[in-house]
């Protein structure tokens, strides 16, 4: 076809400037973060006393852990469960009630995080709170995350199970394989690294998710000994501090903001390696 | 019928010296489209044989590390019809496809050797390809017409390429249309989609958005063999008809239309895992004096 | 019945269970936001304006800044999207270092937390461009958030186009621009419109963006470079700033979930449409 240069150029300078907004996310976040590493280096962000921006004690290992924690538990609840429906979709209920499952699913999927948050605080918590007090707790948190990142894990992992080629299912028939036999021996293990992508990529959504977190978990600064026990994540200290931040405990802030956006980067690698995984 | 009396009173008589020396060298293709503009409009009509001839010399075609096709040599007369037959998968798509360079498209894709169109060697390295696919025009196997409407499918080509006079493009649409004989078919539908007609008219609607770019070389890729036989024989009288303006090389399956309808013939196989023309000739040496015993096998043997 | 066939019996039954107990619990978190919200649901609602910080009046003045925020996304995302969906799709040599460099570019991106989002809306638009909690710093931010989502679904929509399209363009030595104009761009034109239907749920779901970026007024807006509040920041503000707030907040959800709803639907039948034409 005939080029056309300021097409090429138009298109290209799009292309480059859409994928850009990383780098000037990354960069700003490291410009914004740099005066105070240079200032106290890396180690009171981990090792300091606890957090008290005022008084210039820094130590982000709470909020950490707490991210760490309601990430952790949401994805190891939402796996099982998310390839469980996944598995139903594909292998169990009847064609129109797949279909239907599936849409419920893309349904949820889209549902806003501040409404689970909103039915986290109103419902969640209070009935939490009447098993053991205060209610808003790692647990809520977890929960609601769960059940958000839930319709995703299933939806990815269900395209990871219809991309198994049929010849294999054909073959574990041949073999006088059962339904379950088939599943566990062959189409799980095929599949599992589009399971595992798509879980990978949903851990970055939980650790990276705000309202949801926010709302349920009690925002206490501090490592929590027990599931009952309120938290602060990463996300919820900016979201919380951010509007009346400044000097010091401002950059404190994008500190926290490059650490995820690092987590992010991380993960995100890893679930592209285990999508090339399932391709070769 | 009145469209094909056209095509029959232009029929002039060929001369393939004359053609490969009546050149038209231009500049930009858009450029070259304002000058052609005129002439499109009163000379075309009664245009003189004006197209070059091809040779291909030693052409190879390379998917990878697999050859399509090795060391072919053929001369394509203009003014006359030359048809390329063989077995599914002997390269002849391929090799039809290098004439356009429609294979630079394939990543994978090598072609060596020469093919000259006229005087140029369109494989050397600084082919205008613009140029070269304004020259060669090409016809799929199954019909490809734009979803736009079947007015819209020969003036947008035409606008794109720079034409802007509207009384001119309406002429040549229905010149063209005319030339392929749609016109009486559709005179009265201009406006609907090109996607509604009967895939033997979106065929004919193909090639008259082919000839309304003006080529000098018409490719055909089995362009009936997803019509029926009604379409397909409508599609083969056309082509017939085109000629005496045209080069044309045309590939099908179909022996018995490279017999009915072509001037001369070439034979593509496979041999020792790629293809090649094993033989070529005037239609009825090929097919009543084959010399290679394939052949022989080959015409013989599908005629029957 | 030996063990195998017992155990697979077994397994069946638990997987039935589980599966129906998986959207019997998000049904019931639905049903709670319509049972909460819908008393409080009237015409008066949608269209009177917050007051005593939302626990009375509406949510309209809420309605018109979150279509306002919308507006200016989306106006950001489609050109800049489109054009880099169609570089992509047709200019980008497949398995090019470049291909590989902005693919891993926009994956990442599409990962990147919302509130990393906010935090840059925030410090580069709003402070540094000096644009202040306006709907513009807000849609702006929102734009970079979905941005490489509709990138990705306008891509797919893109790479449908029938080859005989394309084919039939280059041997007519048509221009690439009026091939993408005509040719392309129609005939992706219902993926598009998915791809835009999809972007439009996410950024209306959006919350975390917002928050420093549009700001939490509740006016109304009377230009772009005013502070607005979404409803999915009124939401969040009501349920926890707000003592007694709650209904008001299930109310302005139930409103943010039926416009989901609509989308989703409105998505799935476009797409539906658009692959029958094909
Ligand atoms: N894009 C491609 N990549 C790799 N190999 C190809 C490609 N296109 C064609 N080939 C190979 O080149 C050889 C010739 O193919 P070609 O399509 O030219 O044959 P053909 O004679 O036109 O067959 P048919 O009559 O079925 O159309 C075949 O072996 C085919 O596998
Ligand atoms: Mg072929």
């Amino acid at each position: 076809m005939r080029t056309n240069i300021w097409l090429t150029r138009g298109l290209r300078t799009a292309a480059w400037l859409s994928a850009s907004i990383l780098l000037f996310i990354l960069l700003f976040l490291i410009q914004e973060s740099s005066p105070l590493i240079g200032e106290i280096g890396l180690g009171p962000f981990f090792q300091a006393d606890g957090w008290y921006p005022q008084e210039g004690a820094f130590q982000l290992t709470p909020m950490l852990l707490g991210s760490l924690f309601v990430a952790g538990g949401a994805v190891l609840l939402a796996t099982p469960l998310g390839i469980i429906a996944a598995l139903f979709g594909q292998f169990y209920a009847p064609p129109a009630l797949a279909r239907l499952y599936r849409g419920l699913m893309e349904l949820l999927a889209g549902v806003p995080s501040v409404v689970f948050g909103f039915w986290g605080l109103v419902v969640l918590v209070p009935w939490i709170n009447r098993l053991a007090p205060p209610g808003a707790s790692l647990l809520a948190g977890a929960l609601v995350l769960a059940l958000m990142i839930l319709p995703l894990v299933a939806l990815t992992a269900d395209a990871a199970l219809a991309a198994v080629p049929q010849q294999y299912l054909r073959g574990a028939a041949a073999m006088g394989l059962s339904r379950w036999g088939t599943i566990q021996r062959i189409t799980l293990p095929v599949a599992m690294p589009g399971i595992l992508s798509g879980v990978v990529l949903q851990t970055g959504r939980a650790l990276g998710e705000t309202m949801a977190v926010l709302m349920v978990c009690g925002n206490v600064v501090q490592i929590p000994s027990s599931w009952f026990e309120p938290v602060r994540t990463l996300t919820a200290n900016i979201a919380l501090e951010m509007s009346y931040a400044v000097d010091q405990h401002r950059t404190a802030l994008f500190i926290s903001g490059l650490l995820l956006l690092l987590l992010t980067i991380t993960l995100v690698a890893v679930a592209s390696h285990f999508r090339r995984m399932q391709h070769e | 019928m009145k469209a094909f009396m056209n095509v029959l009173k232009r029929k002039q008589p060929m001369n393939s010296e004359l053609t490969t020396a009546f050149q038209i060298e231009t500049g930009s293709s858009t450029e070259a489209f304002a000058k052609k503009e005129q002439s499109l409009e009163d000379k075309s009509r009664q245009k003189p044989l004006s197209a070059p001839g091809l040779t291909l010399k030693k052409v190879n075609v390379r998917y990878g590390d697999t050859n399509a096709i090795e060391g072919a040599c053929l001369d394509i007369p203009s003014g006359s019809i030359t048809a390329l037959v063989g077995p599914s998968g002997c390269g002849k798509s391929s090799l039809l496809a290098s004439i356009s360079r429609m294979t630079d498209l394939t990543p994978q894709c090598q072609v060596s050797g020469e093919i000259f169109l006229g005087k140029d060697n369109i494989l050397a390295k600084g082919t205008d390809l613009n140029r070269l696919r304004r020259r060669v025009g090409m016809v799929f196997q199954s019909p490809n017409p734009f979803p736009m409407s079947i007015e819209e499918n020969i003036r947008f080509p035409l606008r794109d390429h720079g034409m802007r006079d509207e009384s001119v493009i309406r002429k040549t649409i229905k010149n063209v249309l005319g030339d392929v004989g749609l016109w009486d078919e559709v005179k009265d539908r201009l406006g609907q989609s090109a996607l509604a007609l009967s895939g033997g008219q979106q065929q004919r609607l193909c090639i008259a958005r082919c000839l309304a770019l003006d080529p000098e070389v018409l490719l055909f890729d089995e362009p009936c063999s997803a019509l029926d036989p009604l379409s397909s024989a409508k599609v083969e009288t056309l082509i017939k008809g085109l000629k005496s303006r045209y080069t044309v090389l045309l590939v099908t399956h179909n022996l018995a239309q490279a017999r009915r309808i072509a001037d001369h013939v070439a034979v593509c196989w496979v041999q020792a895992g790629c293809g090649c023309i094993i033989e070529s000739g005037d239609t009825r040496s090929i097919f009543e004096r084959p010399v290679h015993p394939i052949t022989q096998a080959f015409c013989q043997g599908l005629q029957g | 019945m030996n063990d195998g066939q017992k155990l697979d019996s077994g397994i069946t039954v638990l997987i039935w269970l589980v599966s129906i107990a998986l959207v019997v619990l998000p049904l019931s978190m639905l049903w709670d936001v319509v049972r909460e919200g819908l008393p409080h649901l009237s015409f008066n609602f949608i269209v009177d304006q917050p007051l005593d910080a939302g626990r009375s009046g509406g949510v309209g003045s809420l309605l018109i800044s979150t279509f306002w925020i919308l507006g200016v996304c989306l106006l950001t995302t489609i050109p800049i999207g489109l054009g880099c969906a169609l570089y992509l799709s047709e200019f980008v040599i497949p398995h090019s270092q470049s291909e590989k460099l902005l693919g891993f570019s926009l994956d990442v991106l599409a990962g990147v937390p919302s509130i990393v989002f906010g935090l840059f809306g925030y410090a580069v638009f709003a402070i540094q461009l000096g644009l202040g909690f306006s709907i513009l710093s807000g849609g702006l931010s929102l734009a970079c958030m979905v941005l490489p989502l509709f990138i990705r679904t306008a891509e797919q929509a893109l790479r449908t186009c029938p080859k005989g399209y394309r084919q039939a363009a280059i041997a007519l030595n048509i221009s690439h621009a009026g091939f993408i104009s005509r040719i392309l761009l129609p005939s992706a034109s219902g993926g598009i419109a998915v791809a835009m239907i999809i972007s439009i749920g996410r950024a209306l779901a959006e919350t975390a963006v917002l928050i420093f970026t549009a700001g939490y007024v509740t006016r109304m807006p009377g230009s772009v470079m005013d502070s607005g509040r979404s409803l999915s920041v009124h939401i969040y503000d009501l349920s926890m700033n707000v003592p007694g707030g709650q209904s008001n907040a299930a109310a302005t959800a139930l409103i943010l979930v039926m416009m989901i709803v609509l989308i989703n639907v409105l998505a799935r039948y476009l797409s539906r449409r658009w692959q029958h034409v094909e």
